[in-house]
């Protein structure tokens, strides 16, 4: 009770500790990771076996991966929407997967399914954020 | 290796996937996250469903 008062004050007056700076970043990282290490263990794997699961799907399905850079717009967004997945996108880009092969119809599924794996992990790490200032608990 | 999905697959794993995550992040309670993924997940595949029947009368 004590700690659960605490812990709103301090997110009330904007303080930072060290988890609210370390979970958004390692969640960005490994996806589920930013609830693991504040031991929401069930929320934080379901986290990960859910975007994993959509960006490899999105791999195997030949989708394509964005690289940054600075041309089309719809471009710019794709490679947003992929830098969001962490880990697996430096990976991806590191092994020069995710080329995107034309010939298959479902490539463009996968390009989408990368692209949301991204963006659901934004969410992820904005909720393990708001875990660790005591917004949520 | 290529893994190949036809349309209502994809829109089932991308809905399965998706409500879990919005599930998760969007309600503080267990119950609530149960009740709010499962609510996202028949909106999604419900919305595909309507959305497809929908382009067929429209094309006839």
């Amino acid at each position: 009770m004590a700690d659960s008062t605490t812990e709103k004050a301090k997110a009330a007056q904007g303080e930072i500790s060290l988890m609210s700076v370390v979970a958004p970043a390692v969640g960005w990282l490994v996806p589920g990771a930013g609830h693991i290490i504040q031991k929401r263990w069930v929320r934080g794997a379901l986290l990960f076996v859910s975007i994993v699961t959509l960006f490899l799907l999105g791999l195997g399905m030949q989708g394509r991966i964005y690289k940054a850079n600075g041309g089309d717009i719809l471009d710019i967004l794709g490679f947003i929407g992929d830098v969001g997945a962490g880990a697996l996108y430096i990976l991806t880009l590191a092994n020069d997967w995710g080329q995107g092969a034309i010939q298959f119809a479902t490539a463009d599924y996968g390009t989408k399914f990368m692209i949301v794996a991204g963006l659901l992990n934004f969410i992820a790490v904005a909720d393990a954020y708001h875990i660790a200032v005591g917004k949520k608990r | 290796m290529t893994i190949t999905l036809n349309h209502f697959s994809a829109a089932l794993v991308f809905a399965l996937f998706a409500s879990i995550v919005f599930g998760i992040t969007h309600r503080e309670a267990t119950r609530d996250m149960v009740r709010y993924g499962l609510y996202c997940f028949v909106m999604f595949l419900g919305g595909a469903i309507v959305a497809g029947w929908a382009m067929w009368l429209l094309r006839r």
